[in-house]
């Protein structure tokens, strides 16, 4: 392959004027694209790019290990090109997605059908996958649920009570997210960036600044960047904490329920000693942040982080502790290494599955350029894996916040971010408490959002529910969802 | 032994279910600032700095008018505050917000100047739910957050069913809905069925922002702006989330628990 026909590598928080990203005609598109990914590389985002002759293909890939990323895209795509799925099936809801939102159809996709596109008062699910046979029966659940849950629907394949088939059909909660970015920022942008997933507000928040940031050539004050890096973990500690408890309730072990949450609501307390919102809101933006942590505010902080830590461990050594949680948790709704990878699992959920897979650690950028942590990983893929993940992030996320109070950087936390340049390409990760957060933002020749993609760990991580379900009884289905954990509104935008 | 030691820890926390309503209301964060207030008469002539800076529209001044602030649309980002050169926009640190007529969410008339609270059920209603009220949730595409402040309610510090108050798995055992959410347009026969399964005399609840007037989703051609689109509100609780507090004050106000 000759230099030219390379792939583009930029690093996490960079922009690249557009014109300097490569382009293939479709079809060879697919096959460069399918190299990098057989050559170990991770599809982060693959989506359309909108033009006067036609929409072009754009993939951004992820070298973990290398530390890079790299961009490609293709020549205006007529009508159809060749699916990727068939090779890499982590490509498969970005290829239904493009056929959604632009009408290009993957060709040999084995199962192309809407992912939250609007028919009328509910969202086109298309058809369920069946299974056939006198003792087979299907269970319907959703969208609406038995609790305080976001809708989402799910279609299971029975044969007693053993699971045979799972598919989950989303878009309940489609709002408009994506399609109402072209010719922003507007006014309403940064508050739709918190909500985005409003359990992951700092987390898609750090994402949509970093990418202005990069488009306009600019950096936040590193007292801003050490304040994102430790909400960020404050976001981390009391989902995961909250997510303990839900599993510790889903098998009626309810002294850790209990326990952990109120732990998380301790957390969320945290994040609004700082900004004034439990869930962040209004302290990240675009050039620093909105709010500054005193010494005494950061006193008070590290003071009640450390009894609530200390909570969490005395609720969780229960938990570790009885037999009755492992029988449930062990070997239930088990993901391997290989399908992991496959899929393109992120986030607690491909570490709970042996892979060494965290943007903080692989791709950082921000605050993580000076401040490091372990990756946690767990080897077995089960409910008890994705549960101890969480733990071990609790403790590494705790020490983190530790270290950081102890040292603060100087300096103001807000500089004016100039214009974004324009036909520039920015991307960013951020390492949310679910995984992956990926932005990608396209500026036109006036530097306006010409085209801006965002990935939510969960479009990753839905699918690996779906595989965890199978051979599993239906009654599992709680723990197993919980410990997957998944955002309804991060997928569905 | 974990038996043991999870038995002697539950003895050594004690009770963690806080006194409110009966002890004092816990703080907010200091830097929360509580329910807007709008005084109209500070604002100098012509000055609209507060209208620009509104991510959500939620404020307004025609010429020669007064400014008016919708604090059903309002998403508590505090732009407005800073804009103003007037200080006629303030925070009170007054969590109570919930009002049982839309209007009572406009700021900036004569006497309007912070929001109606609800006033409590009364006759066959209150009779009917005041110490018993089943509700169904309806989340139709928000962010989660209002779905997770709810869900606070129904930990120990916040014990929401020693007020008889519960949420249920089936809208047949529901005495009404709690909805969130802007009310996306692939939520709307969802919330509509739901709706109609619920046993008359019912009641509707919107909470957060998004289920009033539709939050950060305002004017998307993908969502209803609020639950009122679709069924009648009875009771409006504005936050982008509103705090766990601001829904217990609430629920208990509407329901004439407060005054125990």
């Amino acid at each position: 392959m000759n230099a030219a026909r390379e792939f583009l590598w930029l690093a996490n928080g960079a922009s690249v004027p557009w014109a300097d990203v490569p382009e293939w005609p479709a079809p060879e598109f697919v096959a460069v694209t399918a190299a990098e990914l057989a050559r170990g590389g991770r599809l982060c985002a693959w989506f359309a790019v909108p033009g006067q002759s036609g929409p072009r293909l754009a993939a951004v890939i992820a070298f973990d290990a290398d530390n890079t990323l790299a961009v490609g895209r293709s020549a205006p795509v007529a009508k159809a090109y060749p699916s990727l799925t068939l090779r890499h099936p982590q490509a498969h809801l970005f290829e239904r997605e493009v056929w959604e939102q632009h009408g290009l159809e993957p060709e040999g996709h084995p199962w192309l059908k809407p992912v939250r596109r609007q028919n009328g008062d509910h969202p086109a699910v298309g058809r369920f996958f069946e299974v056939a046979g006198g003792e087979i029966h299907e269970v319907s659940v959703g969208p609406v649920h038995a609790g305080i849950i976001e809708p989402g629907h799910f279609r299971f394949q029975c044969q007693g009570e053993e699971v045979l088939h799972l598919e989950i059909a989303l878009g309940y909660q489609h709002r408009g997210v994506e399609e109402s970015l072209p010719g922003g920022p507007h006014r309403a942008t940064l508050s739709q960036m918190e909500t985005v997933a409003g359990d992951t507000t700092i987390g898609h928040a750090t994402a949509y600044a970093t990418v202005l940031e990069a488009l306009a050539g600019a950096e936040a004050p590193l007292r801003a960047q050490w304040l994102r890096a430790m909400a960020l973990e404050l976001e981390r500690l009391a989902n995961h904490t909250g997510d303990l408890g839900a599993l510790a309730g889903d098998v009626a072990f309810l002294t850790t329920a209990s326990a952990c949450e109120k732990l998380r609501g301790d957390f969320l307390n945290l994040t609004a000693l700082i900004c004034g919102n439990r869930f962040g809101r209004g302290l990240v933006r675009p050039g620093g942040c909105a709010q500054d942590l005193d010494p005494a505010r950061a006193a008070q902080l590290l003071k009640r982080l450390q009894a609530a830590l200390a909570d969490v461990a005395e609720a969780t050594d229960w938990l570790w502790d009885a037999n009755s949680v492992r029988a449930r948790f062990e070997l239930t709704g088990t993901v391997s290494n290989r399908q992991a990878d496959e899929i393109g699992l992120v986030g607690v959920a491909a570490r709970a599955s042996g892979l060494v897979r965290d943007v903080r650690f692989d791709h950082p950028a921000g605050w993580h350029r000076f401040a490091q942590m372990p990756v946690s990983t767990w080897p077995d893929g089960d409910v008890f894996a994705r549960a101890r993940v969480r733990w071990l992030e609790i403790r590494r996320a705790g020490r983190f916040l530790g270290e950081q109070l102890a040292a603060p950087p100087e300096g103001g936390i807000d500089d004016a971010v100039g214009k974004p340049a324009p036909d520039t390409l920015a991307v960013a990760l951020v390492e949310g408490w679910r995984g992956e957060i990926c932005h990608v933002a396209l500026t036109d020749g006036g530097g306006k959002f010409r085209r801006y993609k965002i990935v939510d760990p969960s479009f990753h991580n839905w699918p690996g529910l779906a595989l965890a379900l199978r051979r599993q009884a239906i009654s599992d289905f709680p723990i197993c969802n919980k410990s997957f954990s998944l955002s309804y509104c991060g997928f569905d935008l | 032994m974990f038996v043991l030691d999870s038995i002697l820890y539950r003895l050594q926390r004690g009770c963690q279910t806080m006194r409110y309503p009966q002890g004092p209301a816990p703080a907010l964060p200091d830097r929360h600032g509580g329910a807007l207030r709008v005084d109209a008469a500070k604002c100098a002539a012509d000055c609209d700095a507060c209208v620009p800076v509104c991510p959500t529209q939620a404020i307004v001044r025609e010429p020669g008018q007064r400014v008016a602030l919708d604090l059903g649309k309002c998403i508590f980002c505090a732009a407005c505050i800073a804009a103003c050169p007037t200080r006629a926009i303030t925070q009170t640190n007054d969590h109570r917000m919930a009002v049982a007529r839309r209007e009572d969410l406009l700021l900036g008339g004569p006497g309007a100047e912070e929001v109606r609270l609800a006033a409590a059920l009364n006759g066959k209603l209150k009779k009917l739910f005041g110490r018993s009220l089943r509700l169904r949730q309806v989340s139709a595409g928000g962010c989660n957050a209002c779905e997770a402040d709810t869900n606070v309610l129904g930990t120990i510090g916040w014990d929401l069913s020693r007020f008889g108050i519960q949420f249920v798995a089936s809208p047949r055992h529901a005495d009404g809905l709690l909805v969130t959410g802007a009310i996306s347009r692939n939520m709307e026969l969802a919330l509509r069925k739901t709706y109609a399964a619920v046993p008359a005399p019912k009641i509707v609840i919107a909470v957060g922002a998004c289920a009033i007037a539709g939050g950060p989703f305002i004017g998307h051609p993908q969502v209803l702006n609020g639950a009122a689109a679709v069924v009648p509100v009875d009771l409006f609780i504005p936050g982008c989330p509103p705090h766990p507090l601001t829904i217990l004050d609430g629920l208990l106000r509407w329901l004439d628990r407060l005054e125990a």
